[in-house]
């Protein structure tokens, strides 16, 4: 399943994928943001640090038992600082529909585009 | 046939060729009838000499039947590599579910048997047997176990008291695959599987019970102890959080060092390294222990699913017919141009199929060959099928591995609703379970290609032959 985020800069695109990541497992509205999760991850360049920050978000997922509704993130050259906020997993709550096992390199893409804001792709295995 | 900017020219009926061209080093060969070509992504062809490219690729690379685009490479795709000729492991081209694959299990029971029982046997398996997104085991792993089913695979598990000694001699390895190295499984990869032991997954991961329907192959068919209207089990799952992180990571790994080994990726998820690197060592040791972690879950949810035959249907019997990995990297000797030779075989989404006589199957079952396991759609059929001697030449002993996808899951979801899908299923004498209505939209049996069409051509490709075809009665979904 492909995931696109939308920002005027590259962590607004980010922290959008972050969402869409959600989205493939759940209606976004049904997860409460109550608790937080750090994540930090380091990468030579953009498009694979947008891979290791889905695949720190899929770790905890996986690990915690969570959904996340809320992200923010901070880039600082090649490293990324994340937050995201969730709730621990509700099978009647959320129904969640698949398990995403991780972030590919395919259609891997984060670039600035024509009307100057950011656009952050790439598509997970479920 | 022209497939994107790939010419096909038909070697037989069910065979197209695409010759070497720009850095291909071998060509690309699929085995297919006219009208499943047609219906594949370009993608396909483009991924298939993608893959005809990497170093130490040998005779061809392979697609069957029921190949769709993948990550990197095809799913349903086949390459073997030497590595005395710089061949390369690809973290890719096992893909993130390392060992997923197929079991399937006699029951002992007819139809008649289950009917009365179903909607009963149904919510059992459902509530036994953990399946869908953030479900635990009943196992906590320690260290000390988490060592032990990395080494023993679903020999440890037998160990632990799931299933029976007599099992292991119808996995494919014995149960246990050897050159396993706990060593190189991260510290994540373990936490993500700790608490993950005996659980189905989600996605297209399913337990089924089945009809056999109808026998192609009758003499096969006696020897793998199949009649029609036995009662048979399909369990579909993989090596669950563990497999997952050590694709994750190992895919990294390999993308950062490409160019160290020299390797020029067309695709960087055809992340690779030269078999004969540490890298490359590094990432087999830990993909094997994936395996055994595979093959373990398959164990412990095979005694799982006998609790609850014990305890609904007692006369039952679950003996296993075999189990078949569809998603791995193993070391297998081949003939190629007249001598034998030993390759490190990629299957993504395809099955091993072993000929009649192979050392490598259960000798129960050697002197018919190797039962190939296809998964279908939880509305359609499953088959069970047998590999082949003229499969050696053909694609290293391998055939496809289930139907394949016809349309993404988002379209899915949005053409069907998982509830009417259930009660219209329900209606056809088939009980689904699954925690998410949206799962089962996303995996209609709509959603898939034509499963029959996709044994057809394996068969009439000469790749494996048809034995049995197995009808679903009820399906515990992920």
């Amino acid at each position: 399943m492909g995931l696109r985020g939308y920002g005027v800069t590259p962590k607004e695109a980010f922290e959008q994928t972050g969402l869409a990541l959600t989205a493939t497992v759940t209606e976004l509205d049904s997860v409460s943001p109550d608790e937080r999760v750090d994540v930090e991850c380091e990468a030579p360049d953009l498009e694979l640090l947008l891979v290791d920050w889905i695949n720190a978000l899929v770790y905890e997922m996986a690990t915690r038992n969570m959904l996340f509704s809320r992200f923010a993130v901070k880039l600082d050259g090649n490293r990324l600082s994340g937050s995201a906020w969730g709730e621990p997993v509700q099978r009647q709550k959320h129904m969640p529909a698949v398990e995403a096992k991780g972030a590919t390199y395919t259609a891997l893409k984060v670039c600035e585009q024509e009307n100057g804001g950011w656009m952050a792709q790439c598509v997970i295995d479920v | 046939m022209n497939k994107g900017e790939y010419t096909l020219q038909r070697e037989s009926e069910f065979a197209w060729r695409i010759d070497p061209t720009g850095k291909m080093r071998v060509p690309g060969v699929v085995y297919a009838d006219e009208s499943l070509i047609e219906g594949m992504d370009d993608k396909v062809f483009e991924q298939l000499a993608n893959v005809a490219s990497l170093p130490g690729i040998v005779q061809a690379a392979y697609a069957m039947p029921d190949a769709h685009w993948g990550y990197g490479f095809p799913i349903g795709g086949v390459a073997a590599f030497d590595p005395d000729e710089g061949g390369v492991v690809s973290a890719g081209g096992v893909g993130f579910d390392i060992s997923c694959g197929v079991r399937c299990l006699r029951t002992g029971l007819t139809v008649d048997d289950i009917e009365p029982h179903k909607k009963k046997l149904a919510d059992q398996l459902y509530k036994h047997i953990p399946v869908g997104v953030g479900s635990t085991g009943r196992i906590h792993l320690n260290d000390k176990g988490m060592q032990g089913m990395l080494r023993g695979g679903a020999r440890w598990a037998v160990e632990q008291g799931f299933g029976n000694p007599e099992d292991l001699e119808h996995i494919e390895e014995r149960g246990c695959m050897a050159g396993a190295d706990p060593a190189e499984v991260s510290d994540r990869a373990r936490k993500r599987q700790q608490d993950e032991m005996g659980t189905l997954g989600s996605g297209n991961h399913y337990l089924e019970v089945q009809r056999v329907a109808e026998i192609y192959d009758r003499n096969t068919a006696a020897a793998f102890g199949l009649q029609v209207d036995d009662v048979v089990i399909f369990i579909h799952c993989g090596s669950r959080g563990l497999g997952h992180q050590i694709g994750t990571e190992f895919l990294k790994y390999m993308v950062l060092a490409a160019s160290q080994h020299k390797i020029e990726l067309p695709d960087r998820e055809l992340a690779c390294a030269p078999i004969n690197s540490e890298l490359g060592q590094a990432y087999l040791g830990a993909m094997r222990a994936g395996i055994n972690c595979a093959l373990a879950n398959r164990q412990i949810i095979t005694h799982l699913t006998r609790e609850v035959f014990a305890d609904v249907l007692p006369k039952a019997d679950l003996t296993l017919l075999f189990d078949v990995s569809h998603n791995t990297c193993k070391v297998e000797a081949h003939r190629v141009q007249g001598g034998e030779r030993k390759l490190y075989v990629h299957r993504k989404g395809a099955t091993r199929a072993f000929g009649p006589g192979h050392p490598e199957i259960p000798e129960t079952l050697r002197a018919v060959g190797q039962p190939v396991l296809i998964g279908g759609s939880m509305g359609t059929e499953s088959h069970v099928l047998v590999g082949t001697e003229q499969g050696a030449d053909l694609s290293f002993h391998s055939a496809c591995h289930g139907a394949g996808r016809a349309m993404s899951r988002h379209q899915a979801s949005k053409q069907w609703r998982g509830r009417s899908l259930v009660d219209e299923l329900a209606e056809r004498g088939i009980q689904i379970r699954s925690p998410s209505m949206r799962g089962v939209a996303e995996e209609a049996p709509g959603a898939y290609k034509d499963v029959r069409a996709v044994v057809d051509a394996a068969e009439k490709a000469g790749l494996a032959r048809k034995v049995a075809r197995l009808e679903p009665h009820v399906c515990v979904k992920g």
